[in-house]
């Protein structure tokens, strides 16, 4: 897919911005991903981190910007390259989520507003296969698209003061896992046992921009068992690898 | 353990110069509110300039020394009293086992900084010392807390005489700024009145953001949810104006109609509630 050049800005005296026209899209994603990897490889002495939104790349320099508008025309030199033939090497997830009524806190809700049965909630909330686009709002927080638009519904109108960390909701177009306690406005109809941000850890969440997700719906019981694994370090996040 | 808090302050934390390469995870930027002030601070105790140091915000803690080291406090202005002793900012001094500070108030801008010889020794999370919640166990100090520091290096004479310390640049209300992002979506009459009013900072004022008292009619739209900086100005669309600082999101779906300067960023942070700032906008140098 072929897309115009984007408008190259300074952000302030450390971070160049990139933006296409604003749109959510998951071509135009991958061809972010393709350019920001481009932008990474030619960036390896100097230290940068780029990070991507729906159609955005911010590129953040570790100081101060010598010569912004040589920067641009590097920039503006990568951008258009062809990226023909290039591959991504990116990950398909599986994550559990219990929607027990113990969890699900407002699926009554859902399921009243939008004339679906609890049970018709969660296969839809299940078969599709979510794209990550990118992490923002808290740490660890996705970004997730795909949504079924049968699932859409407006978030609550007095946000709850605390959201259990591992919830998993619903708000407007988009769904995702609370990744702490929190408060929030989504309509909550289960939780996740895993945790998806983990400080602890070098790489504190294994989700990448461009990564797929599901998920897949499990009892209380095996919520509970899954939770002493995770104690123990013994449980195994499913993953496969998929080229994009 | 070397340093123990026994008043914590208002709120006193520890931060160094940020987190940095973990924004695609989400997680904020954190580190000092105003670097020019903590870059000093450091310099005057013989550290390099980024070295962890203790952020005290308005009313400052009560610490004790548990073992000798080399101190200096750096703001515009505080009340200090090292057991009975008066102790003047930007002036070195040597503490000894049992040596009890007092940071009794903070009394020109709100931001003061004590860095140590060889830094803050504290909780590494995300490759910083910056104090975040939940990044870190805590977003401030709290009573009874220990603290670790470094081995005072006395042989490591400094010359701090040529360190010039500029107080009188914090005295202004102009703060500089790029045109953001969403800055053409204005329209002139908006730009102008942007750059001529006088605004003065809300209550709503933390590490996270300052949001300015007045509301200025426009007819923005939310924008799809987009990159934002410590010093990103958003202005939504019920007309408030809102300043990003330190612990800032990394993404927010308002308008971002300036970018603040370094410099600005760290003027901004020794404001507080009802002090008056104005736009002034900058253009990229070529």
């Amino acid at each position: 897919m072929e897309y115009k050049k984007p408008k190259i800005q300074a952000l302030g005296e450390q971070a160049i911005l990139l933006s296409w026209e604003e749109k959510i899209d998951e071509d135009l994603l991958y061809f972010l991903l393709y350019l920001k990897k481009e932008i990474q490889n030619y960036y390896t002495k100097v230290k940068v981190e780029v990070i991507n939104t729906y159609n955005s790349l911010l590129i953040k320099y570790i100081s101060y910007i010598n010569n912004i508008y040589s920067e641009f025309s590097v920039l503006e030199t990568i951008v258009s390259a062809n990226f023909k033939g290039q591959k991504l090497h990116l990950q398909q997830y599986t994550l559990p989520v219990c929607y027990d009524e113990e969890f699900g806190l407002d699926l009554a809700i859902v399921s009243k507003q939008n004339k679906r049965s609890i049970s018709e909630i969660i296969q839809l909330h299940t078969q599709s296969n979510y794209t990550i686009y990118f992490t923002g709002f808290l740490p660890g927080f996705l970004y997730l698209g795909g949504l079924d638009e049968k699932l859409y519904i407006s978030r609550k109108e007095s946000p709850r003061l605390k959201v259990e960390k591992g919830a998993v909701g619903i708000g407007e177009k988009q769904t995702g896992v609370y990744p702490q306690n929190s408060a929030g406005g989504w309509q909550i109809i289960g939780n996740c046992p895993v945790p998806i941000f983990d400080v602890e850890n070098e790489k504190p969440s294994p989700f990448q921009p461009g990564d797929k997700l599901k998920f897949e719906a499990v009892s209380l019981e095996k919520y509970n068992t899954i939770k002493q694994e995770i104690k123990r370090g013994n449980f195994l996040l499913k993953k496969e690898v998929y080229e994009y | 353990m070397s340093i123990k808090i026994v008043q914590a302050g208002l709120f006193t934390s520890i931060q160094d110069f940020g987190r940095i390469g973990v924004a695609g995870y989400g997680v904020p930027e954190s580190g000092v509110m105003d670097r020019y002030s903590a870059k000093i601070a450091n310099l005057l105790v013989g550290n390099t300039e980024y070295e962890a140091v203790m952020e005290i915000t308005m009313l400052g803690p009560t610490i004790i020394f548990e073992k000798e080291m080399l101190v200096v406090l750096v703001g515009l202005g505080a009340v200090a009293i090292l057991n009975t002793q008066k102790k003047s900012l930007l002036r070195p001094f040597e503490v000894s086992v049992g040596d009890i500070l007092q940071i009794k108030q903070i009394t020109k801008g709100i931001r003061l900084y004590l860095a140590i010889n060889g830094g803050f020794q504290s909780e590494l999370k995300l490759g910083s010392r910056s104090m975040y919640f939940p990044i870190t166990k805590n977003s401030q100090l709290q009573q009874g807390d220990h603290l670790n520091i470094a081995e005072y290096n006395k042989t490591k004479q400094q010359d701090f005489a040529h360190i010039n310390y500029e107080a009188e640049k914090y005295d202004t209300v102009f703060l500089k700024v790029y045109p953001g992002p969403e800055y053409d979506l204005l329209s002139d009459e908006l730009k102008k009145e942007l750059q001529e009013k006088r605004f003065s900072i809300s209550k709503n004022y933390s590490r996270m953001a300052y949001q300015l008292q007045e509301k200025i009619q426009n007819n923005l739209q939310s924008i799809v949810t987009q990159p934002v900086l410590p010093g990103t100005v958003q202005f939504t669309p019920a007309g408030n104006l809102m300043i990003l600082m330190r612990d800032a999101q990394t993404t927010g779906g308002y308008p971002r109609i300036f970018q603040l300067t370094e410099e600005s960023i760290n003027l901004l942070a020794q404001k507080k509630q009802g002090d008056a700032i104005q736009f002034q906008i900058k253009p990229y140098e070529k």
